[in-house]
C-alpha cells in the first residue's frame, strides 16, 4: 500500500512541475467544449432566427407556384429572392453565392389543375355521377412536371434532405387542396360551401421523459458536455502514455525494474492520479455547463439530481481511458509513436462513439464497431443519465464493459511488460 | 557470493555473442573490477546480473538465490547503479530518494533519516530540495548513487559510476563505495578508468569479446606481465591497440 501511496504522489509531483501540461489538460477541454457548444447553438439558432436567402425560379406564375412561395415564405427560414434566369441561378447556386434555387417549370399550375381534373372526373364516372348534358371528354396526354433544385455542392446532406422534405410536404399539400377543391366543383357545390375539411386530421406531439413530474428537454449543453467531457477524459492517453515512455527513456524504469516492485503497482498509482485528472476534468467542465453557459448566452446544463451518477459514469469512463493510456505507453518505445497514435485513436473512438455522428445514422458496419468503442459505452451512460432520467441500474451494463476495458488493458500491460522483461 | 556459470548474452539480430561462456567466482565483500574496451560485455553481463536482460543461457546465483525463484528477495538484496542518470530531472534529490527508497520498502523517519544522510555524506544536503535538472554531472551521479545504497544492499552492481565527473566528486562516489563495502556489501562495478580501478579493486577481470582474459588482483597482474608499469600496460597488452567503434 505505501508503495502505492508513493507512486501516486511521484505521479502528482511530476504533474505539478509540468504547468504547462497541467494547463493544457484542464484548459484545452474548456476551450473546446465552450467552442463546440457555441458553434452547434448558433447553428441552431441560424435555423431558427436566421433566414437563409435562396432563389426562385418562377416560370409557372401560378397558384401552385404562390403556394410554394407562401410554404417558404411562412416557414421563416428562408429569405425568397426572385430571379428570372434559371442559368443565371444555377450559376450563383454552383458558384456558392447561394445555398439553393428552386426552378418552377412553366405551367405547373395549369397541368396540376388539369390532371386532378381529369382524375376526379374519372372516379366520379366510374360512380355514375358524371353530369348527362357533357360528353366525356378524351383523356389528354398531361407530361409530368419537375421542380428543379440547385444546392450549393458545399451544403450539407442534412440540409438538402430537409429542404427536400419540405418541398415534397408543401406540393402534396397543394395536390391535397386541389383535388377537394376539384371535387367539389365537380359535385355541383358553390366555392364557398366547405363540404371537404382540408385541416390534417392526424397531428403528431412529442412526449419526452420526466423527471420529478418536469419534462426533461434536452438542449445543445445536455448534449456537448458529456460528449465532450468524454472526449477530454480520453485525451488522457496522450500524457499518461507521454509519461510512462519518458520513464523509459530518462531511465528511470530502468531502475525500477529493478526496485522489488510489482509493475502492477508503478501502473497503480499511476492509475488513481490520472482517473483524478479526469474527474477534475470533468467537475471543471460542469462549472463552466452550469455557471458559464448561461453567462454567454448558451443553455445552462441541468445536472439538479444527477451529479452522482454522473460521477459514477465519469469515473469508469476516466478507468477506461487510463487503461488505454497504460496499455499505449506500455507498448510504445518512443514519444514518437505513443503521441501522434494517441491522438488519432482518441479521434477515431470518438467517431466510432458516437461524439459528433450519432451511431443509428451511421451504416450498419460502423453501427456494429462503435459497440467496441469505449466512448460510445461513456457516452450511452452519459445520455442515459443526463437525457433518459436513467437510475444506477440503467447505466450498470455501460459501466461494466468501462470496468472490464480498464481490466483487460491493465491486465495486458502487466502481461506485456511481464514478457518482455522477463529473465 | 556471487557464481556464475557459462553466462552467455546473444542479443536478437546480432551474429555473435556479448557474454560468452562466462564463469565466475565473486567472494563476499569483495570490490571487483570488470574491465574491458568498449563492447566488451561488460554492461550486458551487469545487467544481466541485475535482471535487466535475460541471458541466452548458463546459470548465475547470488548469495545462493537466483531470479527465477526469489525474485523481490533478490531484488531486495541488490543495488544497481546504471551508467545513465535513472532520475526524475523535474524532481528533487530528496523526493527521487525518498520514491525511490519507498520502492524498496523504507518509510517514514527511517526513510527520512537515511536520504538526509546520505545526503549529508555526498555533500549534497544543501540542494536537497532542488530539482536535479539544475544539478551537474557529478551530482546527478551522486543521487543516482544515493538511490541504489538507500536500502543497504548486500550486492551493488555500478555501471561506470564515475564516468563524466570531476575529480571531487570522483573522490566523494568511490570513498562511500569503501565505505559501503566495509559495512560489508560486495561491489561490482565496470569502468573505463583503469588507475581508478588499480587503486579501488581488490580484483578484476578484463573482459573482451564477451569472455574474461585475465582476471586477479591488480598488482598481482601488473607484476607478472613484463614492462608492465600500471593495470592500462596490462590492459592493452591483452585487449590490443586496435580501435573498437561498433555500429
Amino acid at each position: 500500500m505505501r508503495k502505492l501511496l508513493a507512486s501516486a504522489y511521484k505521479e502528482v509531483v511530476l504533474l505539478s512541475r509540468d504547468i504547462g501540461g497541467i494547463s493544457i489538460l484542464f484548459i484545452m477541454p474548456l476551450v473546446l467544449v465552450v467552442t463546440i457548444t457555441l458553434i452547434q447553438d448558433s447553428s441552431f439558432k441560424t435555423i431558427n432566427n436566421t433566414k437563409i436567402p435562396i432563389l426562385i425560379v418562377d416560370n409557372d406564375k401560378g397558384s401552385v407556384s404562390e403556394s410554394i412561395f407562401e410554404g417558404l415564405s411562412s416557414s421563416n427560414s428562408f429569405e425568397i429572392i426572385r430571379i428570372p434566369s434559371e442559368e443565371e441561378a444555377k450559376a450563383a447556386v454552383f458558384k456558392g453565392d447561394y445555398q439553393l434555387a428552386i426552378v418552377i417549370p412553366t405551367t405547373l399550375s395549369e397541368a396540376l389543375q388539369k390532371k386532378i381534373d381529369q382524375n376526379v372526373e374519372g372516379i366520379l364516372a366510374e360512380f355514375g355521377l358524371e353530369e348527362e348534358e357533357e360528353s366525356t371528354p378524351s383523356k389528354e396526354n398531361i407530361t409530368q412536371k419537375e421542380i428543379r433544385l440547385y444546392f450549393d455542392p458545399a451544403a450539407q446532406i442534412t440540409f438538402k434532405s430537409s429542404v427536400k422534405n419540405g418541398i415534397d410536404k408543401m406540393i402534396s399539400q397543394i395536390e391535397t387542396q386541389s383535388i377537394y377543391r376539384a371535387f367539389q366543383e365537380q359535385m355541383g357545390e358553390e366555392e364557398g360551401t366547405a363540404i371537404f375539411e382540408t385541416k390534417s386530421f392526424i397531428s403528431f406531439k412529442e412526449i419526452v421523459p420526466t423527471n420529478n413530474n418536469v419534462d426533461v428537454i434536452p438542449n445543445s449543453a445536455q448534449h456537448n458536455v458529456p460528449a465532450w467531457a468524454l472526449f477530454a477524459i480520453f485525451f488522457i492517453i496522450v500524457p499518461l502514455s507521454i509519461n510512462i515512455v519518458k520513464e523509459k527513456s530518462q531511465g528511470t524504469f530502468v531502475r525500477l525494474r529493478t526496485n522489488p516492485v510489482n509493475y502492477a503497482i508503478v501502473l497503480g498509482g499511476k492509475t488513481l492520479v490520472y482517473v483524478s485528472v479526469c474527474l477534475v476534468q470533468f467537475t471543471l467542465m460542469l462549472l463552466v455547463g452550469v455557471y458559464l453557459f448561461p453567462s454567454i448566452g448558451l443553455p445552462e446544463l441541468d445536472v439538479s439530481g444527477r451529479l452522482i451518477l454522473l460521477y459514477v459514469v465519469a469515473l469508469f469512463a476516466g478507468l477506461a481511458a487510463v487503461g488505454l493510456g497504460l496499455l499505449l505507453g506500455t507498448i510504445a518505445k518512443t514519444q514518437e509513436q505513443s503521441a501522434p497514435f494517441g491522438a488519432t485513436f482518441v479521434v477515431i473512438l470518438a467517431a466510432l462513439g458516437g461524439v459528433w455522428v450519432p451511431v443509428f445514422i451511421m451504416p450498419k458496419f460502423m453501427q456494429l464497431l462503435s459497440n467496441l468503442s469505449p466512448m460510445n459505452w461513456g457516452l450511452n451512460g452519459f445520455y442515459d443519465v443526463f437525457l433518459r432520467n436513467a437510475n444506477f441500474m440503467d447505466v450498470l451494463p455501460e459501466i461494466s464493459l468501462l470496468l472490464l476495458f480498464f481490466i483487460l488493458t491493465t491486465f495486458i500491460s502487466i502481461v506485456y511488460n511481464e514478457r518482455k522483461n522477463a529473465v | 557470493m556471487i557464481e556464475i556459470q557459462q553466462l552467455s548474452k546473444k542479443y536478437k539480430g546480432s551474429e555473435n555473442f556479448s557474454v560468452k561462456s562466462l564463469s565466475l567466482k565473486v567472494e563476499d565483500d569483495e570490490i571487483f573490477g570488470l574491465l574491458g574496451p568498449n563492447g566488451a560485455g561488460k554492461t550486458t553481463l551487469i545487467s544481466m546480473l541485475s535482471s535487466l536482460l535475460k541471458p541466452t543461457s548458463g546459470t548465475f546465483t547470488i548469495n545462493g538465490l537466483n531470479f527465477q525463484d526469489n525474485k523481490n528477495e533478490l531484488k531486495q538484496l541488490i543495488g544497481i547503479v546504471p551508467q545513465e542518470y535513472a532520475l526524475y530531472p523535474t524532481m528533487t534529490a530528496y523526493e527521487n530518494l525518498f520514491y525511490f527508497g519507498s520502492m524498496y520498502g523504507l518509510h517514514g523517519n527511517t526513510l527520512k533519516n537515511l536520504i538526509e544522510e546520505h545526503l549529508e555524506t555526498m555533500g549534497l544536503i544543501r540542494f536537497s530540495h532542488k530539482k536535479v535538472q539544475t544539478f551537474s554531472g557529478g551530482m546527478k551521479r551522486r543521487v543516482n548513487l544515493i538511490a541504489s545504497i538507500l536500502h543497504k544492499p548486500k550486492v551493488l552492481f555500478l555501471d561506470e559510476p564515475t564516468v563524466g565527473v570531476d575529480v571531487q566528486s570522483k573522490n566523494v562516489i568511490l570513498d562511500r563505495l569503501r565505505l559501503l563495502n566495509k559495512e560489508g556489501a560486495t561491489i561490482i562495478y565496470t569502468s573505463h578508468h583503469l588507475n581508478e580501478a588499480e587503486n579501488f579493486c581488490s580484483r578484476v577481470a578484463i573482459i573482451d569479446q564477451g569472455t574474461i582474459i585475465i582476471k586477479g588482483i591488480p598488482t598481482d597482474l601488473i607484476l607478472a606481465q613484463e614492462n608492465a608499469h600500471s593495470l592500462e600496460d596490462v590492459f592493452l597488452k591483452f585487449t590490443g591497440k586496435a580501435l573498437r567503434d561498433h555500429a
